[in-house]
């Protein structure tokens, strides 16, 4: 995975729009002008977060006033984070863009805290069978793909390390969210995603070395 | 076409992959790039391939987007 430049040329140098930079005044002051800010944003935040409740509700074993909760919850910690790095925000977007990308960000933790809800997720184990639903791999079919799922088991074995294989059983053959799994590992988005990264391109070039795969296409079956 | 072309399509990595963490330091600008222009993908390109190999982060991006497009998004 790579960086990527941040700033449009002379981005940086941009003067804030005048509604953020007054959001910014504000939540820097202090005394009353600063909580009043704070209560503004986090009336926002909490608004936003309800919307995206709503909007994910079906990934989440709850429902009615425990919704509520999970909004307020998510919209409180945003508005932690929004205070504490305000200082760092040079006006690339609006201010309320910047500030609600951290409400959405928190729903997501808190969704995937709330996947353990869920009765027998497994997570170490190593659910095989699942593999060819979890890539609608036909049946009818299993002729043409059964030689790639075994040598793909194989790499998953011999070739990922231990945390790798662990990731990947997780996510890929037992269908544990991503979010979960960070809540579950007490780790980053970024961190598990890099691990299950770094196993995809491990197996894919595996079976490209042992002729399942072409190097630039899909074999054709 | 195969019959493993999705399994062969999530093995596949994008080197211009910008990881999780790039992506939610600049997912506000990206969406506001996206509702503005429309170009979010080549002026991001490396947001653009992470998008299409992340779910939680697509999430977050169609979340934010849905967020500052509605009314949910605007200060009272």
């Amino acid at each position: 995975m790579v960086s990527v430049d941040p700033e449009p040329r002379g981005a940086a140098d941009r003067a804030l729009d005048p509604e953020s930079a007054a959001w910014v005044r504000e939540l820097t002051a202090s005394g009353p002008v600063h909580d009043e800010a704070v209560l503004r944003v986090h009336a926002l935040l909490v608004r936003v977060a309800r919307a995206e409740v709503r909007r994910r509700r079906g990934q989440l074993a709850i429902a009615g006033p425990e919704l509520d909760d999970l909004a307020q919850q998510a919209a409180d910690d945003a508005v932690v984070s929004v205070v504490a790095k305000v200082g760092r925000f040079r006006g690339e977007s609006r201010f309320t863009t910047w500030a609600c990308k951290f409400a959405i960000f928190e729903v997501s933790n808190k969704v995937g805290r709330h996947f353990w809800q869920r009765p027998a997720v497994a997570m170490d184990a190593e659910d095989w069978d699942r593999l060819p639903d979890r890539f609608g791999l036909d049946p009818a079919r299993a002729a043409e793909w059964g030689e790639v799922v075994a040598a793909l088991r194989r790499a998953v074995a011999e070739e990922l390390t231990d945390h790798q294989r662990r990731i990947f059983a997780a996510i890929v053959l037992n269908g544990v969210a991503l979010d979960a799994l960070v809540a579950e590992l007490d780790s980053s988005r970024n961190a598990i995603y890099k691990t299950l990264f770094d196993a995809r391109r491990t197996l894919r070039a595996t079976l490209v070395a042992h002729g399942y795969l072409d190097k630039d296409a899909t074999r054709q079956a | 076409m195969s019959s493993w072309q999705s399994l062969e399509r999530f093995l596949r990595t994008d080197p211009l992959d910008a990881g999780c963490a790039e992506t939610f330091e600049l997912l506000d600008r990206y969406v506001e790039r996206q509702l503005a222009f429309g170009d979010a993908a080549t002026r991001y390109p490396g947001i653009a391939a992470h998008l299409a190999s992340c779910n939680p982060c697509v999430q977050d991006y169609e979340g934010l987007l849905r967020a500052i497009s509605g009314p949910a998004g605007t200060p009272e």
